[in-house]
């Protein structure tokens, strides 16, 4: 649904300032109907990514496609025509103070011509679908932030786009209001068969709705996927972003090894403590752990020290993988250092 | 004294030609500063559509506008009242430098209020899908509307005390009846008067502006 092919986006010098390589070489594909993120800290690139895809901003070089159709090659006045099928929510939510909650959304129906009484029919649907169909003639200065941002995913939706972008679409709430406008941009993506991106800088969030995503830093992809995949693959950067591996307690007796074990809902639970333990006789100490829910699925990371003897150990590593379990050799100096 | 039975008519008629004088280049003002402001803020590097050039061009005439003195330019323009009233004498006649002076005041003051409308807007109006005069038309102009009529207030106060220089120059109107009445006459109480019902002008038309622009405002 959405294709970027070997995108850059170069910003020329300014002043004292040399060019600045915003987006370097990113290559991405989002599936009709998937929930994907672009995760990464500050100043890697992500706003200027998804601004990339609508062409907000014009990539310096590389190709965009979105639903089929190849929007590099598009002259603007057709670019214009497909932005109307990719709505977009912002950080800021974007409002105009000059309008009522109704009157953001109708915003767009009124540029693509629809007639008032049409519009006014939409807009009071819409403001429904997000749970704010009794605040239509509310300014937005009289909505808290979590309703602006029902508003502007309302507005986003006003035309009936098949792609939704998000920058950063919960960072200005608070908790409460992050659970809400995320449990919203998952039933649209349910409801509507939207397919979304979503630009955050917070691993919770991608924890919370994706269902897979991409790991940017300086402009670059370094790791991406599935969630339920990348969770599972060793090594896997985006992995141990978002199920951090447990810290070993540095006090602790440090003869034996250290294994970490990624486990998911699929894995049998007696299988790691009975093979380690039951069959192989070795004595298995829990050194740390964490279970986190992960794109509707529950993964676990447990970080074991076990002691009874090298042949032991390669052939429990052995057994777990072959149940399906991600079991990496932890070097316990470099564990405790982190 | 006695003869304010002979004086209160002809101020009154001098505070028409003000009123007349004053309203009508503040109409022509707002009709050509707007759009020039508009001009302005869209011309500009980063704008809606940079056009660095002309907006540098642009920018110097109003510069040059607004660096005259307006004494000089009601003698520069002339010419020009002359070609469109068909004479320089008079309160129509004084429309013409009194419009010259205030637009590229307006321009600037537009061009700020515009440029004070969040980018993200613009932004989010361009992902809709807008064009850029659906963008002027529906985001810039009314989310700075507030602002817009804060600035036209101040420059139809600046009309009213350009407008009395031009009675100098035998445009009529207040500045010129305090001048012939008041000041050439040695009557400071017809000076005083005329100061006090152009304060009550000012103060009138600010209160307004000021109203006006608050019952705009929902920020």
């Amino acid at each position: 649904m959405i294709e970027l092919n070997d995108v850059r986006k170069v910003f020329p010098a300014r002043g004292q300032a040399g060019e600045v390589v915003a987006v370097d070489g990113v290559s991405l594909a989002v599936d009709r109907g998937e929930f994907a993120g672009v995760v990464g800290p500050s100043g890697s690139g992500k706003s200027t990514l998804v601004r990339l895809v609508n062409l907000l901003e014009r990539p310096t070089s590389g190709s965009v496609t979105v639903d089929g159709q190849l929007l590099t090659e598009l002259p603007d006045e057709q670019v214009r025509q497909a932005r109307r099928s990719i709505g977009m929510v912002f950080q800021h939510f974007e409002l105009l103070d000059s309008r009522t909650a109704a009157g953001n959304v109708e915003h767009p129906l009124e540029l693509s011509g629809m007639g008032r009484a049409e519009r006014r029919r939409r807009a009071g649907e819409l403001l429904d679908l997000v749970g704010l169909g009794d605040r239509a003639g509310a300014r937005p200065a009289q909505l808290s932030g979590g309703q602006k941002q029902r508003v502007a995913i309302a507005r986003a939706l006003a035309v009936r786009p098949t792609v939704l972008l998000c920058d950063e679409a919960t960072s200005a709430l608070d908790q409460a209001s992050t659970t809400g406008v995320l449990e919203l941009l998952r039933r649209v993506r349910d409801e509507l068969g939207l397919t979304v991106l979503l630009i955050t800088h917070e691993m919770s969030v991608v924890k919370a709705v994706c269902d897979s995503a991409v790991l940017l830093d300086r402009g670059r992809v370094v790791d991406g996927g599935r969630l339920a995949d990348v969770l599972t693959r060793p090594g896997s950067p985006l992995g141990d972003a978002l199920l951090p591996a447990p810290v070993a307690d540095a006090g602790a007796a440090h003869d034996g090894a250290l294994l970490r074990v990624t486990v998911t809902d699929r894995t049998p639970e007696t299988l790691v403590l009975q093979t380690l333990i039951g069959e192989l006789g070795l004595a298995v100490e829990i050194a740390g752990g964490s279970v986190e829910t992960v794109a509707g699925g529950r993964y676990g990371r447990l970080l074991l020290r076990v002691t009874g003897g090298v042949a032991g150990l390669d052939d429990a590593v052995h057994r777990l993988r072959a149940g399906g379990v991600l079991v990496e050799r932890v070097a316990a100096t470099a564990e405790v250092a982190r | 004294m006695s003869d304010w039975n002979r004086i209160w008519p002809q101020l009154l008629d001098a505070t028409w030609e003000t009123l007349y004088m004053v309203g009508v280049a503040a109409l022509v003002t707002v009709l050509l500063g707007v759009p020039l402001g508009v001009l302005l803020t869209v011309t500009a590097p980063g704008g809606l559509a940079p056009r660095p050039l002309l907006h540098r061009l642009v920018g110097l005439v109003v510069n040059l506008g607004r660096a005259l003195p307006f004494i000089i330019l009601l003698v520069l323009v002339a010419p020009v009242t002359r070609g469109i009233v068909g004479t320089t004498i008079g309160s129509t006649a004084a429309i013409v430098p009194l419009t010259i002076g205030a637009v590229p005041f307006l321009a600037r003051l537009v061009e700020t209020s515009l440029r004070e409308v969040a980018a993200g807007k613009v932004e989010a109006a361009l992902s809709m899908g807008a064009r850029r005069r659906d963008v002027v038309r529906t985001v810039l102009l009314p989310e700075a509307r507030p602002s817009l009529v804060a600035g036209i207030t101040v420059t139809v106060v600046a009309l009213i005390s350009y407008s009395a220089m031009a009675g100098a120059v035998g445009g009529g109107g207040l500045g010129d009846f305090a001048i012939r009445f008041g000041y050439q006459q040695f009557r400071t109480d017809i000076t005083l008067a005329t100061v006090v019902l152009l304060l009550v002008i000012v103060q009138a038309l600010q209160w307004a502006g000021d109203r006006w622009a608050r019952s705009l405002a929902h920020a």
